[in-house]
């Protein structure tokens, strides 16, 4: 085990700086909260015109996580696109980048509260999935257990700065949101400190592992 | 001579009053169509500026609005509104007056807008607004003037850009329309007259007598001044005493946080009891207005304050200003102290007080300046093109606009005369799509064109965004602050989140002059109790930090070289005798570079007198170089005068550190990452629409739903680095904050005549910059070892390491 391994439930579990989560026994990669389009989505809503520059980044630092890891299967843990228009409206060329990341390994969406349908892309598609001693969903259950979840893009302040942060106590792993335009709640939030244990910890993402026990 | 009408020559002459000779010249001066007035506090100017309209009402009555009047404060407007009232109605004029701000309920402002009053007093924000509504032109049908009052202040920033693209909006309007501008003095009144001027309406300036000489002096203590530091708490007894021989009394600070300490320290040492009370900008307006309330009345002694009582409003009694901590800049300590007597043709009585050693000097060649009248001032470059994309967007509010028409407008207005066609076309297709270099947004522009030419809001809902979002004024990330009660204590007044964020429960700090202890935060309140049993920390405020002017900087090098130290305090010319025996005392032409080692670190002290933020910058960049150079930088401090860095290693050759071009990659490089850029990005990005602050469904708890500008900024920088936003933010951040100008000067100035000097200790100079505070650690590998350091701590500390996770 190194700084970045963890252990739920009896799997070990990679944060990778990126904020993807590696499982080395099972091969596989996880990423939540891609929130694709979501330039597209406030635009067509009458907001400003955002840099339509997100979608090619968050697809950009996934394609290199996926060549570090040459993973076989990835989850997708919900609220991949911002909202279902956005995943019809996606532009040709992220169309083609998704398909040639999908092409040869298992690829599963899990439904998120913005992307709640099935998605005319490529790959799986289900509400949750559970996995040898895990299990994958978009929202975490109070009582859930070796549970893999995102939807609350926790972020972490240590020392002067604040960074998204993968949360973990003995029942379950909060994943940091890994799209480009995504804000954070910080762990001190009542909502993230009422739904993780006594014992949670948090890992930073970026170029060192900082752990730390998760402020309250 | 243009007589007034008898009604108000009889009212003058009831009062006992006659009519000041400026004033006789802005009547004088009824039509031409531009003029600017020039005079001192206390010397009739808003009348001078309201003369004209009152004989034309008196003349001829008026259908529909006659006047707009302009202030830089709400407060003023409604201070005029009254003060105006009194006379019209002893003359008995049949005027309707009215005022409009942000405080105006909506249903009278929409009377406003239907049924305009013939006077309406007004800020930059709310014209703005006025000229967003498609009936636009049925309310100023038939404005015949318009009367900017302290238009020296507004044109220094943004405002008073959006004010004149307004104005020139008017004028397309009311071609007939005459514009007066109220000026304290300045360095420059040309340069005002040019900003409000329009192509075709050149400005006319009438100067007033500008009164007796100020009675200026440093205040004398027992005490010297501290080395370091802005606090100035070893004047608090002599200024106490100042008070005492004094009516009513001003101490002005240069910011919110040291006006705070001041109070504080103040009130303590307040035997007597004297009434005295605070006033900045981040106090709750209730409380303002309590202090403004007693400050008319009379009731109170003194006020301790900010640039918040720089302007306006009549202030009673004023007998004596005090500044507290060196002036940074003449011509608003000048304005400054212009607020003391307010009567006209009596000498304003002010006092300086040094807040440390350093600024003794800068407070001696201040009282220099001010009694040769030589005022500092930059000149303004072009108008900011955020400001023009703003405005683009408020013309797309107000209906289908001609892009032809719209340009023309523009460059009828003084800031953007120079503005070019391409400039103008680049902000539209900005407002248009983002104008990003990969095309997107086809189906969603936010303007388009239709097929007749004209362009126009895709979304009609998309005009209540930009009206909630206009305006130029930054707000930092604010919470306010209540006293904790059941239901909804008392409010108190702001503090940035930055610093919320580092109060834990139990916590104590100061704000409106009271210690309170942070009980913590509900929802986006910081609630606090009166429980204050532990040293304050201090509130950080986000007001302003000025940084000295290149004038005055000359000035203090100038009295350097001098080597007469007898118009200075004893202690001062000491010191100064200390630094040229053991160092050297920095002179003009050329830069002193002082290395030493102490507490085991090596220190360089780089005296470049170019400002703080540019000794800030210069700090930023020279430890980016020695980074480079294997000097293994730590951190480093930066005050008006000097920069000191503190590292691993001695640096032996400072020659190739100083290199302008190599400076300047470093800028670009270091462009990317720095705070101070991703700030001035996000202002700019505001002002032109990109983020927008205010949405029409804010939710209370959607912290997760924002995202910060911080990653636009990235996100621009790595997949359209010319894009017009990054332009305009380079641009502001260099003149700015920034402040690279200066410190291309400097370099500029001494050419390759750099003295390193080598000392066994460190300098009298220097030890003062190690008091200072605001240091800025270097981020580098050094940054994260601490990091992971206090994360390992954290993780012994709570047994939380010993589990196996």
């Amino acid at each position: 085990m190194n700084d970045r391994d963890l252990s739920l439930n009896g799997a070990v579990l990679t944060a990778l700086p990126s904020g993807a989560l590696w499982w080395q026994a099972q091969n596989l990669l996880c990423v939540s909260d891609l929130h694709l389009g979501k330039a597209e989505r406030h635009a067509r809503r009458g907001g400003s015109p955002l840099p339509p520059y997100e979608i090619r980044d968050t697809l950009d630092r996934l394609r290199s996580d996926l060549d570090e890891t040459r993973a076989q299967t990835v989850i997708c843990l919900g609220d991949s696109f911002d909202d279902l228009q956005a995943a019809q409206a996606l532009p040709e060329d992220a169309r083609q980048t998704i398909l040639a990341l999908q092409s040869g390994r298992r690829w599963i969406w899990i439904e998120g509260n913005h992307d709640p349908g099935p998605l005319d892309i490529g790959g799986e598609h289900c509400w949750e999935l559970p996995l040898g001693p895990l299990v994958f969903r978009h929202i975490a259950e109070p009582d859930g257990m070796g549970e893999i979840s995102g939807h609350y893009h926790p972020k972490v302040a240590l020392g002067s700065q604040s960074r998204p942060a993968f949360l973990l106590d003995s029942r379950r792993l909060i994943l940091p949101a890994y799209g480009t335009y995504t804000g954070g709640l910080r762990s001190t939030n009542k909502v993230l400190s009422g739904l993780m244990g006594p014992d949670a910890v948090a890992i930073l993402t970026g170029k060192r592992p900082h752990r730390l026990p998760m402020p309250r | 001579m243009t007589r007034l009408p008898p009604q108000i020559s009889d009212w003058f002459a009831s009062k006992g009053w006659t009519i000041h000779p400026h004033q006789q010249d802005m009547l004088d001066r009824a039509s031409d169509p531009a003029t600017l007035l020039i005079a001192p506090t206390g010397g009739g100017k808003t009348m001078s500026g309201f003369l004209p309209t009152l004989a034309d009402l008196c003349a001829d009555p008026h259908e529909g609005l006659h006047t707009l009047y302009i202030s830089p404060l709400k407060a003023l407007a409604a201070d005029i509104k009254r003060n105006l009232r009194t006379p019209v109605d002893e003359i008995g004029l049949p005027i309707r007056i009215d005022d409009r701000t942000g405080d105006t309920p909506a249903s009278r402002k929409k009377r406003q807008r239907a049924d305009p009053p013939h006077i309406l007093l007004t800020t930059p924000e709310s014209l703005a607004l006025l000229t967003s509504y498609d009936d636009a032109h049925r309310t100023f049908a038939g404005l015949k003037r318009v009367v900017i009052d302290e238009i020296h202040a507004l044109a220094e920033s943004k405002r008073g850009d959006q004010l004149m693209l307004a104005l020139a909006r008017l004028q397309a309007l009311c071609p007939d329309l005459r514009r007066v501008g109220l000026s304290a003095t300045v360095d420059d009144p040309q340069a005002i007259a040019r900003y409000m001027s329009t192509a075709h309406t050149p400005c006319a300036l009438v100067q007033a007598d500008p009164g007796p000489p100020p009675d200026i002096r440093m205040l004398e203590t027992d005490d010297p001044p501290p080395w370091a530091g802005g606090g100035a708490a070893y004047s608090i007894p002599a200024v106490l005493e100042q008070i005492k021989a004094h009516k009513t009394t001003l101490i002005f600070h240069n910011t919110r946080a040291q006006a705070e300490i001041f109070f504080h320290n103040l009130w303590l040492a307040n035997e007597d009891a004297l009434p005295i009370g605070i006033h900045h900008g981040s106090l709750d307006r209730v409380q303002r207005e309590r202090v403004e309330a007693a400050m008319v009345r009379g009731d109170l002694r003194a006020i301790v304050c900010t640039g918040s009582l720089d302007l306006g409003i009549d202030w009673g009694d004023v007998d004596l200003v005090i500044q507290i901590g060196a002036p940074k800049n003449v011509k608003r300590l000048v304005q400054r102290i212009g607020r003391a007597n307010h009567r006209y043709n009596a000498p304003s009585k002010a006092l300086l007080v040094p807040a440390n050693r350093f600024e003794v000097l800068e407070c001696r060649a201040a009282l220099d300046a001010v009694r040769a009248g030589d005022l500092d001032g930059d000149p303004r470059g072009a108008g900011p093109r955020d400001v023009l994309c703003q405005h683009i967007l408020i013309a797309a509010c107000s209906g289908p606009f001609e892009a032809d028409a719209l340009y023309q407008q523009m460059i009828n207005a003084g800031p953007y005369a120079d503005l070019d066609r391409q400039e103008f076309e680049d902000c539209l297709e900005f407002c248009a799509t983002g104008g990003y270099a990969l095309r997107a947004y086809d189906q969603w522009q936010r303007l388009q064109q239709r097929p007749d030419g004209l362009w126009q809001l895709r979304d009609p809902r998309a005009a209540q965004r930009i009206r909630m979002n206009l305006g130029t004024i930054q707000d930092r990330d604010l919470l306010k602050v209540r006293m904790k009660h059941s239901r909804g204590g008392k409010p108190l007044g702001e503090v940035e989140e930055a610093f919320a964020a580092t109060l834990t429960p139990g916590d104590t700090f100061l704000i409106g002059g009271r210690v309170v202890r942070y009980e913590g935060l509900r929802e986006m309140t910081v609630e606090v109790s009166r429980r204050a049993d532990k040293k304050p920390k201090i509130a950080v405020f986000s007001g302003t930090k000025f940084a000295t002017s290149t004038k005055l900087c000359d000035r203090i090098l100038h009295l350097l070289r001098q080597g007469d130290w007898s118009a200075l305090p004893g202690h001062t010319g000491d010191w100064l005798d200390l630094q040229s025996r053991m160092s050297k005392l920095p002179e003009r032409d050329r830069l002193l570079i002082e290395t030493f080692p102490h507490h085991a670190r090596e220190h360089v002290c780089v005296y470049g007198f170019a400002g703080r933020n540019a000794q800030q910058t210069l700090g930023l960049l020279l430890t980016k170089r020695m980074e480079e150079e294997g000097l293994r930088p730590l951190g480093f401090v930066a005050t008006d005068y000097a920069t000191l860095i503190w590292g691993l290693d001695r640096l032996t050759d400072p020659a190739p550190l100083f290199n302008v071009d190599a400076l300047k990659d470093g800028l670009e490089g270091w462009l990317a990452g720095n705070a101070v850029m991703k700030r001035t990005f996000r202002d700019c990005a505001t002002i032109a629409g990109l983020i927008e602050r205010n949405l029409p469904s804010a939710r209370k708890s959607g912290r997760q739903a924002t995202f910060s500008s911080d990653i636009l900024y990235d996100t621009l920088r790595k997949y359209d680095p010319e894009h017009l936003l990054l332009q305009i933010t380079r641009a502001q951040a260099l003149g700015g904050l920034v402040d690279f100008g200066r410190i291309e000067d400097m370099l500029h100035r001494i050419e390759d005549r750099i003295d390193l000097l080598r000392l066994d200790r460190i300098s009298p100079f220097a030890a003062p910059l190690l008091l200072e505070v605001g240091k800025v650690p270097i981020k580098g590998e050094g940054a994260e070892d601490l990091m992971a350091r206090e994360a390992l701590a954290l993780m012994q500390a709570s047994g939380l390491q010993n589990l196996a996770t």
